[in-house]
């Protein structure tokens, strides 16, 4: 308002005479991308939440779930975090090899965990407990497989960019895409924290 | 080794020469012929008259929002047609089959007309033309030169565009969907429909959904980071706040529904137990999540009309919007407390007084913003020096037809009155009372509104009236007799009745429907006419109508790059602050202009889903496995493009600034 | 005129005007912040864990309640040292989308779960146990 009058009083200007540069979107569009899945997520966590206890007579947590494996899990995927984080400190120094090499263990880390990750199912199946055994079990299967395919799909993505920086170099539009990678690789330990706490701890729990 | 039916099972899946529609149903064979014919005479007259080129350079591959939105548009359209013939059918099929008379649609085949006619409208009629008319405007209405993401924005569209082929493919290849329009499992589970119907329904609407997520993306993030300077959020349009609104419930709501048919597809596909009736799953489960979208969904469809009708009647009334601080903060409170209300779909699931005494109320609660906007707009008109073009006779035609629904929907908002009056036909009548009221009248308004803007000239005012009164009065005779049969106690999705004293009600509801289509018909002469008086019709100035925001500054069409010069905002109705105020457009100091590049990655990758989606459909695992293993290298190559930019030479900028500068001056 | 020639070398270059530095300048950790974080959420990680898996509390309610609440502080842990959330960043656009986020979140996780227990007690007499013990 106060800037209308201010204006009126002499010659209103109605255009730049400049190139007019918006901000880059991308970062907040990345993120607005994030809160759809986190969504999407919230449906599974809802389904979960509903049906985690419908056994249908069959097994429960407390027969299936193997702690440790979910303890070793966990702290793969949170080293992987943190090598990714390092990445990002040396991105931000210009340091290309830095930043591979932190990116290549970020990566070890992420196909350790989806290795642990893949066999813990092949176990579950081939004890009878899969995916159509009970409303439990579809629940948990695809809550917990969805977030691996995020983490396939993230290391697919890390590749590529791995290629894109060692090709290219730490060019800006580079710099963005593993800001964006890196809020999706970090947004993914936030979901897994949801995982372990609500379905394989307090599902031992009972 | 293979054995011949191994083979052909491994190539086709579930595809066979009996799969195709058109081979055993008349009805369908007519159309095929027909959509043949059809189809064949326009790719013959591209063809003939080398358009091709033209189409594949200027339009599917353009990055250009106006274009996209002008697509999205057409496209919804083109479905319009389709899902109102079915509209014809279910309303032909109701009037006559009485007693003895079964008509002519057996259930298996009326089932999938109904079903057909909600997925149709909704997500290919409604969705899209509310997304195209933003896609056009809103850009424009805040100063910018394109969205944030101008290939996501062609993607988005392609991938709609796939999901209507998805959609279509099911009318000759198969069958679609029997369960009504949201797909209730267990009907819709793999015991109860084992067809490809439900799975054409379900990989439509996933396809359709990535496209329509991501413009949502795109949108939120050009308004929030696109606005001219000087527009803060208090500044903008109205539209574009009821725009930013509706994309806010997309993006918060799509995912939703993608998820909820993802658990749908794994009971289908998988065997998982979501859903079933035995081993701990629970239908009503998806009934629950179904709707946490399916509420929002139906405010994502009105609001952005609620803004077209807002930049309309104050426009056509010559006067600053009434309250535009109340209705900003009504277009908020809706978004939010549309989240609040989804139970009210199904009152009778059981759930118990408490429950259904909250949702009742939360839904009593948000007709209250709705109401204020209303008076808002009356309090406009109000002294206004009113101007009665055809866009404002939509607007007046909803505002006393969408009182009535709004009306009847406080009316099933009352649990135990929900309780006698769900599933009849007084739900149907209250919704295509909304629907058609707010949400077809409001886009019909719009386009006859920024028409001129798109194409340089006005639609024709006389056949414009003409499709107004048709819909209108067609409307009141299609859907007031339903109020009536459902009060009676009339279900929905009924194919066959005994009792023949409803039959006169049928009859004056397919009236109505002929009303309508007379009016869908006049719509279409409209274009027509309008496009052979284009001279006569043609808006030299810009400002047809004497308006108020942005949008009108540009010439119509706008050139390429929206604004040669970044418009500076001082007031809401900037325009018109800027006419008021004396603004001198500029003549010289233009500059090269940094725009995208044009892309034929959104096509691909819409034509890879539409295989990726009917291996999936017909079990033809190797188009599926291949699809998707070739959409994921098309995207990964299209990262390795950086060069997605240009610049418009300050040569052509001055040009064509210096035929709007001729145009202007030979019309003064 | 000179435009033209001018136009290839500012094509990949462009970036660099374009992004206004001071609108992502906040959202960089430093070595510090990443450690601490990493820090504190393995022992946010390791108390619920060790909490289940040597049966340190009697009350499982008890248990339940402190692993969601230390899920919920971990979460805003990883928010902060990670993903370098703050109310500056965007101009505070990624805050309110966050917040709004939650809301629905929320909103669907226990309107399902009030939604459904309601049900469940109407309609379907049964509880867990008399599941495991139906034929």
């Amino acid at each position: 308002m106060s800037d209308t009058q201010a204006v009126s009083a002499e010659k209103p200007t109605f255009y730049l005479t400049e190139e007019h540069h918006p901000e880059n979107s991308t970062m907040l569009g990345f993120w607005i991308y994030l809160m759809s899945d986190c969504l999407m997520f919230a449906v599974l966590f809802a389904t979960y939440a509903v049906l985690g206890r419908s056994y249908a007579a069959g097994p429960s947590p407390a027969d299936l779930f193997d702690l440790q494996l979910v303890a070793i899990n966990t702290a793969m995927l949170l080293f992987s975090s943190i090598t990714y984080g390092f990445a990002m400190l040396r991105m931000e120094k210009g340091d290309k090899g830095g930043t591979l090499g932190w990116l290549v263990l970020t990566l070890l880390f992420g196909l350790a965990f989806l290795g642990i990750e893949l066999y813990e199912f092949h176990h579950l199946i081939h004890e009878g407990a899969g995916p159509q055994r009970s409303a439990f079990l579809s629940a948990f299967f695809t809550l917990v497989g969805t977030h691996g395919l995020h983490v396939t799909f993230g290391s697919i993505w890390l590749v590529t960019l791995m290629v894109q920086v060692s090709k290219y170099g730490l060019i800006e539009a580079n710099r963005r895409r593993l800001m964006c990678l890196s809020m999706f690789w970090h947004f993914l330990d936030v979901v897994w924290i949801g995982v372990f706490s609500l379905v394989y701890l307090i599902g031992v729990l009972g | 080794m293979f054995t011949n039916t191994n083979l052909m099972e491994f190539i086709f899946g579930r595809l066979s020469w009996d799969s195709l529609a058109f081979t055993h149903e008349p009805i369908i064979l007519v159309t095929f012929l027909g959509v043949c014919v059809g189809g064949i005479a326009v790719l013959g007259a591209l063809t003939y008259f080398r358009l091709w080129g033209y189409l594949w350079k200027e339009w599917f591959t353009s990055v250009d929002h106006k274009k996209i939105g002008i697509m999205y548009v057409i496209l919804s359209l083109i479905m319009l047609l389709r899902g109102f013939a079915d509209a014809l059918m279910m309303r032909t099929q109701q009037a006559i089959a009485f007693g003895a008379n079964e008509g002519y649609l057996p259930p298996h085949h009326y089932d999938q007309v109904f079903t057909a006619h909600g997925v149709i409208m909704i997500f290919f009629f409604a969705m899209p033309i509310v997304t195209g008319v933003m896609n056009f405007v809103v850009p424009l209405q805040i100063g910018a030169r394109d969205v944030s993401f101008p290939f996501l924005n062609n993607f988005s569209f392609w991938m709609t565009a796939a999901g209507a082929v998805i959609i279509m493919l099911s009318l000759f290849v198969g069958e679609f969907a029997r369960t009504g329009w949201l797909a209730y499992p267990p009907l819709s589970g793999a015991d109860y429909s084992p067809g490809v119907g439900v799975d054409y329904y379900i990989w439509g609407l996933q396809v359709a959904g990535v496209g329509t997520t991501l413009s949502g993306i795109n949108l939120i993030a050009t308004i929030v980071k696109m606005r001219a300077p000087g527009m803060t959020m208090m500044k903008m349009p109205i539209f574009t706040w009821t725009s930013l609104c509706t994309n806010v419930l997309i993006v918060a709501s799509f995912p939703i529904l993608t998820a909820t048919l993802v658990l749908l597809t794994l009971d289908r596909y998988v065997g998982t137990n979501f859903f079933t009736n035995d081993l701990g799953g629970n239908p009503m489960m998806y009934v629950n999540l179904i709707w946490i979208w399916g509420h929002p969904e139906v405010y994502i469809l009105i609001l952005p009309a609620f803004g077209i009708f807002s930049e309309i009647v104050s426009t056509f009334s010559g006067k600053r919007l009434f309250g535009y601080a109340s209705m900003v903060y009504a277009t908020v409170v809706i978004t939010i407390l549309s989240y609040l209300v989804w139970l009210h779909h199904f009152f009778t699931m059981g759930s118990g007084a408490s429950v259904n005494a909250f949702f009742g109320i939360t839904t009593m609660i948000i007709s209250i913003p709705t109401g204020a906007k209303m008076f808002n707009w009356l309090f406009t008109m109000y002294r206004g020096r009113i101007r009665y073009e055809v866009p404002m006779y939509w607007t007046i035609g909803f505002m006393v037809t969408f009182v009535i629904g709004g009306m009847t929907g406080v009316m099933l908002a009352v649990p135990p009155a929900d309780f006698v009056l769900h599933n009849s036909l007084f739900l149907i009548a209250h919704f295509h009372n909304v629907i058609i009221g707010g949400v077809v009248f409001g886009l019909l308004a719009g386009v006859n509104f920024w028409f001129p803007k798109a194409f340089g000239y006005k639609l024709d005012p006389f056949w414009g009236k003409m499709s107004f009164w048709f819909w209108l009065v067609g409307f009141y005779f299609a859907f007031m007799p339903l109020y009536v049969l459902g009060l009676m106690g009339v279900t929905r999705r009924v194919n066959h009745f005994e009792d023949p004293s409803l039959q006169i009600w049928f009859v004056i509801a397919a009236f109505g429907a002929v009303l309508i289509a007379l009016g869908i018909g006049s719509f279409i002469i409209q274009l027509v006419v309008s496009f052979f008086k284009r001279e006569e019709l043609r808006d030299t100035t810009g400002d047809p109508w004497n308006a108020r925001t942005l949008e009108w500054s540009t010439s119509s069409p706008p050139p390429e790059y929206n604004f040669a010069f970044t418009p500076v905002v001082h007031d809401h109705d900037s325009w018109y602050d800027m006419k008021k105020r004396g603004y001198v457009r500029p003549l010289e100091g233009f500059k090269p202009i940094h725009m995208p590049k044009n892309t034929g990655t959104g096509v691909i990758l819409s034509a890879l889903s539409v295989g990726f989606a009917f291996g999936m459909i017909w079990y033809m695992w190797w188009l599926a496995a291949l699809s998707f293993l070739a959409i994921l290298v098309v995207s990964i190559a299209h990262t390795f493009n950086y060069k997605r930019d240009y610049y418009i030479p300050a040569e052509t900028v001055v040009a064509t600034e210096a035929a709007r500068t001729k145009q202007l001056a030979e019309q003064a | 005129m000179s435009s033209q020639p001018h136009a290839p070398a500012h094509e990949s270059a462009h970036n660099t005007h374009h992004g206004h530095s001071h609108g992502h300048e906040a959202a960089h950790g430093t070595f510090g912040s990443y450690v601490t974080g990493f820090i504190l959420s393995v022992i946010l990680t390791a108390i619920p864990f060790w909490l289940v898996m040597g049966n340190v509390l009697d009350s499982k309610a008890l248990t339940a309640t402190i692993i969601m609440a230390l899920a919920v502080v971990q979460i805003v842990v990883h928010m902060i040292y990670f993903l370098h959330m703050n109310s500056k960043s965007e101009g505070g656009w990624t805050m309110l989308a966050l917040i709004f986020t939650i809301i629905i979140v929320v909103i669907a996780l226990s309107g399902s779960l009030w939604v459904m227990h309601h049900l469940n007690t109407n309609m379907m007499p049964m509880n867990p146990e008399m599941m495991k013990n139906m034929p």
